[in-house]
């Protein structure tokens, strides 16, 4: 570009002795010497001019030529607007698809954790073989604590909910507690007032509390006087002590607009079977996650010695923090990763067979500049801007396409869902796209000018002016395009195939047997206001049957029925259990916990086996009563009776026994992904709790009947807490499981549907244009007496050899992906034979039918026309 | 491409034509600018009018390929000019593109001319 020249000093000696030999010349003519001096610059036209274009040329050049490029690449493009529009359509669309998914895999799973030295922090818990992350027991936290040596600090959190009281009356919010140093652990600072000092998260310390920057905003105006002011959660007054920054989340703690010191633990808390507090831990300098989980396990021996009780299994597990918070959705993300980087490759081909074809069309062209002199490598350059100007095109497109994209997929997030996923704020185009945008499109316009040049350096300029020769490039051209489309082909195959499993996994995963029926079921999570709860048992009890009578009043409703947690959402409590009198020694019987009114199973339709449900009877006087599902029947009492036998845990530091009383079927309480659990439930008239979700089942649309279900709560007591209303069916539908599932299969099996057709077109291309070039051969054909049949076998033959070998290399492709994504798979096989066949079928058919309009072309060719259209 | 001007019944030159006919002359040996400017003038019988400035930006062209080299030296009527002289590259170039000037003056002749086929077809 800018090479060094001749000094342009010794130029102007060139010109200067050019002028003298030419003034020489002319004198010799016959003209005086002024005269020839004079005619020799008029004839030589501007000497400075000549003088400065020297000059010039080695800076302008370059640009020079760009501009003039560029310029014919605009004009190209617009004379064929209608290749130049499909082009930048499909770029738009491969580049589109991926960088919005990559801005998600950016935000989740590149951009670090919003807290200082975020490698450095490790979720530090207790392990189990049954529960890999069992979070902490307090006072093995505060042994750990102490004993360690590998982090620097180690620091719990437990979720909580509060009713706060305002203006209103009770509104229930979602809180935090931590101990005091969980904020100078992670490396996060109030942006207003103070963190927690020492000694303040001491057993009955004060009451304080930080709030979100959210709850800052909404709740307090974002006033400055916030600091100092008290609030008030479940009727006890906390000072504010400061606002945290508005980047800080805490994937596991959803929304919590309040964050309050652990100074107070309930009699579960105290025990070292009660496991409900999550490990953060800093790792000091220079230490491994693996030296601290090998300390943390040899603390746990240690302690579990001292506490028989406890058990023996108990290891620890120390992992990083982000593992914990982003570890679900990787599978997902890497997923949709996979199959829009396929879809880009399928536009790209798709693209660069495009230009193929078009530059099949430009040969003369070619041959014409390159015949006035255009050398190799400037035709080169000129393609090269051709592709770069459709890349940069296609490319903006895409990020427009990518935008509407991500702002799809962020709004398709249920919000409750979207609050444990902190990291969808950072979804947005900022400098990792864009610099992602930019590889993408570089990458593309590599392809399409290597595409372009790659054609070029296979033609021959005389074979291209010679014109009437379809040689050796065309020839290359269909091997070559052939190639293409074949890639084209193998990738919608794996991709169909991929959405084929993904969607069959989705079925799968909505038609579990649940053992209930989920349909018509109106849900609101209740919390009994303070004044009731204090009242103890019996109290609770009255209160919770008040709530059955007034709800049943309600129109429509068929029953009612209260419960802890509602099904198909997660293991969430476990219990450890034993069998009196079966010896004991600590094992880890871990089974599902529920606390239900005698109204919930018959109200959820589950069905009983054996003896008899809870009735209420069953109250706080009574001796512990306990109904328990077929699969704990199954995996604790094979062939044995479980009614009137007896289970035994450790209620808050107290062993107690429940006598099982029934047997129920199945009902599928964890999520929907995961087997069932052996699963006891106990009355919430015996255990008591404050809170629990309504279940009622409506004859009508339970949707309908959510508002007065409200109202109606409300009623009953204005200070008690009502959240989370909605029909059981949507939660279920809008659990993680279901939730990734449906995710996956529908991006996927968009992703799929755009290759299919991409492939598909791809192939009409390769045909037709063959058909194209071959009328001659096919009218020779004719002429010498091959049936219309023979010619549509002729062409038939062609498209079904790149078929057949797209979908013998797609399918060997579909199943290592679908290798690769098994954990996104649910009850379906990678190598599922009917979703493989139906992907075959489905490909095989659209691929016929692309083929059959050119085919239809051929056979209709007049041979007498043919010959003589060269 | 340099600008075309159409004077009475000289042509301009199409890049890369410019080339070639400075390839050609220099064929008969070493020649400055103005002599070639000449020679080419002349034996196109004046009908091509050399413009000197893309004169000289060709010859530097070719000297940057490494087609022709140049060299300052003393003319036949004692000045001083620069000689420029064909380097193997150079001469191995003249032969393809005269190739290809023919092949392209051909075409131009059978589509210009009328569309006749040449009577026998070179391969």
């Amino acid at each position: 570009m800018f090479r060094r020249r001749r000094n342009p000093k010794d130029f102007a000696e060139e010109i200067r002795s050019h002028l003298e030999l030419e003034a020489d010349e002319l004198e010799r003519e016959g003209l005086s010497e002024e005269e020839a001096h004079r005619k020799a610059r008029i004839e030589f036209g501007g000497v400075r001019a000549a003088e400065e274009r020297f000059y010039l040329k080695a800076r302008f050049e370059w640009f020079d030529n760009m501009s003039r490029d560029l310029k014919f690449a605009i004009r190209q493009m617009a004379k064929n607007s209608g290749f130049a529009i499909t082009a930048i359509l499909v770029l738009a669309l491969g580049i589109g698809a991926s960088v919005a998914i990559f801005a998600f895999v950016d935000a989740a799973l590149l951009e670090p954790l919003p807290y200082a030295d975020p490698n450095r922090l490790m979720a530090v818990n207790e392990s189990i073989a049954e529960a890999p992350l069992l979070p902490l027991a307090y006072p093995d936290f505060v042994d750990w604590q102490h004993m360690n040596k590998s982090l620097s600090s180690l620091d719990v959190f437990a979720g909580a909910g509060y009713l706060l009281s305002t203006r209103d009356g009770t509104e229930p919010v979602t809180a935090g507690r931590v101990s005091g140093g969980f904020f100078r652990t992670l490396g996060v600072r109030p942006i207003l007032g103070r963190d927690f000092a020492a000694g303040e998260d001491r057993l009955g310390g004060p009451n304080l509390t930080l709030i979100s920057y959210g709850a800052w905003l909404h709740r307090f105006g974002g006033r400055k006087d916030v600091v100092g002011q008290r609030v008030s959660l479940d009727n006890t007054g906390y000072t504010i002590l400061g606002v945290l920054p508005r980047s800080f989340s805490f994937a596991l703690a959803g929304n919590a607009e309040f964050w309050v010191p652990i100074n107070t633990l309930s009699p579960h808390e105290q025990t070292r079977n009660f496991f409900n507090f999550f490990g953060v831990g800093r790792l000091r300098d220079g230490v491994s996650p693996q030296t601290a989980q090998a300390e943390m396990t040899a603390i746990e021996k240690h302690l579990q010695n001292q506490y028989p009780n406890q058990g023996r299994n108990l290891t620890a597990q120390v992992v990083p923090l982000a593992e914990v918070f982003v570890g679900n959705v990787r599978p997902i993300l890497l997923t949709l990763l996979g199959g829009a980087g396929l879809l880009l490759v399928i536009a790209c081909v798709n693209v660069a067979s495009l230009v193929l074809v078009r530059s099949e069309s430009r040969r003369r062209e070619v041959a014409v500049r390159g015949a006035l002199g255009a050398t190799r490598g400037r035709l080169a350059r000129q393609f090269a801007v051709e592709g770069l100007l459709m890349a940069a095109a296609g490319g903006l497109c895409g990020v427009l396409v990518a935008a509407a994209l991500m702002r799809l997929l962020g709004k398709l997030v249920p919000k409750d869902m979207a609050a444990n996923m902190p990291f969808l704020d950072g979804v947005d185009l900022n400098v990792h796209t864009a610099v992602f945008a930019c590889a993408v499109a570089l990458g593309a316009a590599l392809l399409l000018a290597g595409t372009s040049t790659a054609r070029l350096s296979f033609q021959k300029v005389r074979d291209g002016l010679a014109g009437g020769d379809r040689g050796a490039a065309s020839r290359l051209w269909q091997r070559l395009g052939a190639n293409l489309v074949v890639i084209e082909l193998a990738i919608a195959v794996v991709l169909l195939a991929e959405a084929g499993l993904l969607g069959k996994s989705f079925y799968r995963l909505l038609h579990v047997p649940l053992g209930f029926d989920p349909n018509q079921v109106a849900t609101a999570r209740v919390i009994a206001p303070e004044q009731v709860y204090k009242g103890g048992k019996a109290r609770m009890a009255e209160f919770s049957r008040e709530i059955v009578q007034r709800v049943k009043s309600l129109p429509g409703v068929e029953s009612v029925g209260m419960t802890s947690l509602i099904p198909a959402q997660c293991d969430c409590a476990t219990d450890q259990i034993h069998f009196p009198p079966r010896p004991y020694h600590g094992e880890h019987n871990e089974v599902d916990e529920l606390h239900v009114s005698p109204g919930y199973l018959p109200a959820l339709k589950a069905a009983l086996v054996r003896g008899r449900l809870f009735t209420e009877d069953d109250d706080g006087t009574k001796p512990g009563v306990a109904v328990i599902n077929e699969s704990l029947a199954r995996k604790f009492f094979l062939g044995e009776d479980p009614v009137g036998q007896k289970i035994a845990n450790d209620e808050g530091g107290r062993d107690t026994e429940w006598e099982i009383v029934g047997v129920v079927s199945d009902v599928h309480e964890g999520a929907l992904d995961a087997t069932v659990a052996p699963t006891e439930y106990f009355p919430l008239n015996q255990t008591g709790d404050s809170s629990f979700t309504l279940v009622v089942r409506t004859r009508q649309d339970a949707t309908a009947l959510l508002p007065e279900l409200v109202a109606m709560l409300h009623q009953i007591d204005p200070n008690l807490g009502v959240s989370d209303e909605g029909t059981l069916f949507a939660k279920i539908e809008g659990t993680q499981a279901a939730l990734l599932h449906r995710f996956a299969a529908w991006l996927i099996g968009g992703f799929a549907g755009v290759a299919l057709v991409l492939g598909v077109v791809g192939l009409y291309g390769v045909i037709a244009y063959s058909v194209s070039q071959r009328t001659r051969e096919i009218g020779v054909r004719m002429a010498l007496g091959a049936q219309r049949n023979a010619v549509y076998g002729l062409v038939m033959r062609q498209a079904g050899w790149l078929t057949v070998t797209g979908l013998a290399l797609g399918l060997a492709g579909a199943v290592g992906g679908a290798t690769l994504i098994r954990k996104m798979l649910f009850g379906v096989a990678a190598w599922d034979t009917v979703t493989l066949v139906a992907v075959a079928a489905v490909l095989g058919a659209a691929a016929m039918v692309a083929s059959f309009v050119p085919a239809q072309r051929a056979a209709s060719v007049d041979p007498v026309r043919a010959l003589r259209s060269e | 491409m340099s600008t075309q001007h159409f004077n009475d019944h000289r042509i301009a030159l199409l890049q890369g034509t410019l080339d070639l006919l400075i390839l050609k002359t220099l064929v008969l040996g070493p020649f400055h600018g103005q002599g070639i400017a000449r020679s080419i003038q002349r034996q196109s019988d004046d009908v091509f009018f050399v413009d000197h400035g893309s004169l000289y930006l060709a010859l530097q062209r070719l000297e940057d390929k490494k087609w022709i080299a140049a060299k300052w030296g003393v003319s036949e009527n004692n000045r001083k000019a620069r000689f420029y002289s064909l380097t193997a590259k150079g001469r191995e170039q003249l032969s393809t593109k005269t190739t290809e000037w023919q092949r392209l003056a051909r075409a131009m002749e059978l589509v210009v001319g009328g569309n006749r086929r040449p009577s026998s077809e070179e391969a």
